[in-house]
């Protein structure tokens, strides 16, 4: 959806295409100054990212001396630190496995109410469906408060259940919302035909809806998995207690790069920091277009 | 075909309304009744005492404060944002000229675009981490030590009060860009070539190409963007706390109304007024939403 229009090329068009290249001459200049301009930004990028990496094999000396030098070797004492002493390891766990539970959730719930909200007539729908979507419109910042208390009072507060629901709850208005837009434009015949053959409801929905909603279930879920990744807000107020071997990943980074301070770690703070950014490079990089799309999905509808 | 549909719609609809009222509707309500209340520790009883939190707000330096910075953020963030969006979209899909009548875009297209994206899925709390080494004051940060390559003295990004603000701007638009990079490289490629094409060959160039046809036929999706970005900037909490000195410092020059609910509500205990800042940064966002969308309106170009 992201990358480029495949028009085909008709022999109808070529000749004043080629024509009108013909004519381009004085765009010399300004095809150099579009690359200079797109290398300039890519710099500005990928230069933060890699002298990070670079950073986490220097020494504190090394660090606090010319920004723009080389480390002068490259051992991976601080990787080791910043796993095991400033707990990234753990950090990073805790992330996978909340996030593997909520999203996972996300999606059976969300996907669930949609399918229902958009294909079944019954009289309160569109009230159920306008209470999910109107929660995209709030700033969480207002519930903040009260939401800590709910938890709180559900015995909840600095457990990973209560952070893995609390994820799942603040997702489904998008993802109630794309779904159904979703569910709404795949055909009525198949699960007509499969109710006929006494496919039950429920087994209609698994067994043939779900795998025809496949690319849109896709997209919304990259969308769930780093939305909820990278959120930093609820677990700050959800893990607040002590509770530091709960804590999920951009908490942990916050917090090291504080006390980084007066640990004088500074290697191992870097350490970290790549250690929470390159996965999630590759990641991205392995499903770039998929994740693109998911991301922008939402926008382009 | 009607058997047990209703078992099955309430079973189907059941734990996700039931876990969504819980904790997101039910919190939200009960968020304009806390607004009411003079609620301060854990343990005491709210009392109710009106308006006044709201009253107490108007005299708040630290409010005005940080509703002048959403001001400035909702100005500056998205307009660069997609002034920059736009410009790179345009390079990267529209530029090339054409081969064998379809539009193209630079050598490298994408390869930028990948690049570009990047920074949308990194965490802003990480971000914030990464930006604290390349802002730091002295030499050893490296826009700095940038800077003392050409001779210039080092500056105090983040602890200068006039420029801190504009620091962090920098880090949103930075992040945000390669995203409306591609929410507009989508829009440019769904607009049919014909168009381009009979411009072309009525003599357009570049710039009445950019100006004259793909601006006026991405209005929508402008209209997208600028709501999404006025959005993120009535949020801005995890780059400001994370980022800035002292958590919306120097001296409150950086603080954001998100940052203040937190602080108040989780460091000094004061939940009513609190509350009230999220009840007035609510009415913000959605008076921005609706503006935006009122103000920006136009009749709908098909194609």
């Amino acid at each position: 959806m992201a990358a480029n229009t495949a028009y085909k090329p008709s022999s109808r068009t070529a000749a004043p295409a080629r024509r009108r290249r013909g004519q381009q001459n004085p765009v010399g200049v300004f095809s150099v100054l579009s690359h200079i301009a797109l290398a300039v930004w890519a710099l500005l990028i990928i230069g933060p990212i890699v002298w990070t990496f670079l950073a986490s094999f220097k020494t504190n000396t090394e660090i606090f001396g010319d920004a723009l030098t080389l480390p002068a070797s490259f051992g991976w004492d601080a990787w080791g630190r910043a796993w095991e002493k400033a707990h990234i390891g753990q950090y990073m766990l805790n992330t996978v496995f909340v996030v593997a539970c909520s999203t996972a959730g996300t999606m059976l719930l969300g996907s669930m109410a949609a399918y229902v909200l958009s294909r079944y007539a019954f009289p309160g729908n569109r009230a159920i469906y306008f209470l999910f979507v109107s929660g995209m419109t709030f700033p969480v910042f207002l519930a903040l408060i009260p939401l800590f208390f709910v938890v709180k009072n559900l015995g909840l507060l600095d457990t990973h259940l209560g952070v893995i629901l609390v994820y799942i709850a603040y997702s489904l208005p998008f993802t109630v919302f794309f779904l159904s837009a979703f569910f709404k434009t795949l055909p009525t015949s198949v699960a007509e035909a499969a109710m006929m053959d006494g496919c039950s409801h429920t087994r209609t929905f698994f067994q043939i809806m779900v795998p025809m909603a496949k690319p849109g279930l896709i997209s919304i879920t990259i969308f769930n998995i780093l939305g909820q990744w990278n959120q930093y807000l609820l677990p700050i107020v959800l893990l607040s207690g002590n509770v530091q071997d709960k804590w999920l990943i951009t908490q942990g980074v916050a917090n090291i790069s504080t006390s980084a301070g007066y640990e004088a770690d500074w290697p191992g703070m870097f350490a970290a920091l790549s250690m929470a950014i390159i996965p999630v490079m590759i990641v991205y990089i392995v499903f770039q277009r998929q994740i693109q799309s998911g991301l922008t999905s939402g926008a382009v509808k | 075909m009607r058997h047990g549909k209703y078992p099955f719609i309430v079973g189907f609809l059941f734990a996700p309304v039931v876990l969504y009222v819980v904790f997101v509707i039910s919190p939200y309500i009960q968020a304009f009744y806390i607004a009411l209340t003079n609620w301060k520790g854990i343990s005491a009883n709210p009392q109710f005492i009106g308006l006044e939190n709201f009253t107490r707000l108007f005299d708040d330096e630290v409010f005005w404060a940080a509703v002048r910075h959403h001001g400035v953020l909702l100005l500056v963030v998205p307009l660069a944002t997609i002034a920059i969006a736009l410009f790179f979209s345009f390079l990267l899909n529209l530029s090339g000229g054409q081969k064998g009548g379809q539009m193209t875009g630079l050598l490298g297209s994408k390869f930028y675009r990948v690049v570009f994206f990047l920074p949308q899925v990194l965490a802003v709390a990480i971000v914030g981490v990464l930006f604290q080494a390349i802002y730091r004051p002295d030499e050893t940060g490296v826009i700095n030590s940038l800077l003392a390559k050409v001779g210039v003295e080092p500056v105090g990004w983040l602890i200068e009060p006039d420029l801190a603000l504009w620091a962090i701007m920098g880090v949103m638009v930075w992040q945000a860009v390669g995203f409306y990079v591609v929410l507009f490289s989508a829009g440019m490629s769904s607009i049919p070539r014909d168009v381009f094409e009979a411009a072309a060959l009525d003599g357009a160039g570049r710039f009445t190409l950019f100006f004259k046809i793909t601006l006026p036929l991405l209005w929508d999706t402008m209209q997208v963007a600028w709501v999404y970005l006025g959005i993120a900037a009535f949020d801005a909490f995890a780059l400001v706390q994370v980022l800035s000195v002292d958590r919306g410092g120097p001296d409150n020059a950086t603080t954001v109304l998100p940052l203040e609910i937190w602080r108040t509500a989780f460091n000094f205990s004061k939940f009513g007024y609190a509350s009230a800042m999220g009840v007035a940064l609510f009415f913000m966002t959605i008076t921005f939403a609706a503006l935006t969308l009122r103000v920006t309106r136009r009749e709908r170009i098909e194609f």
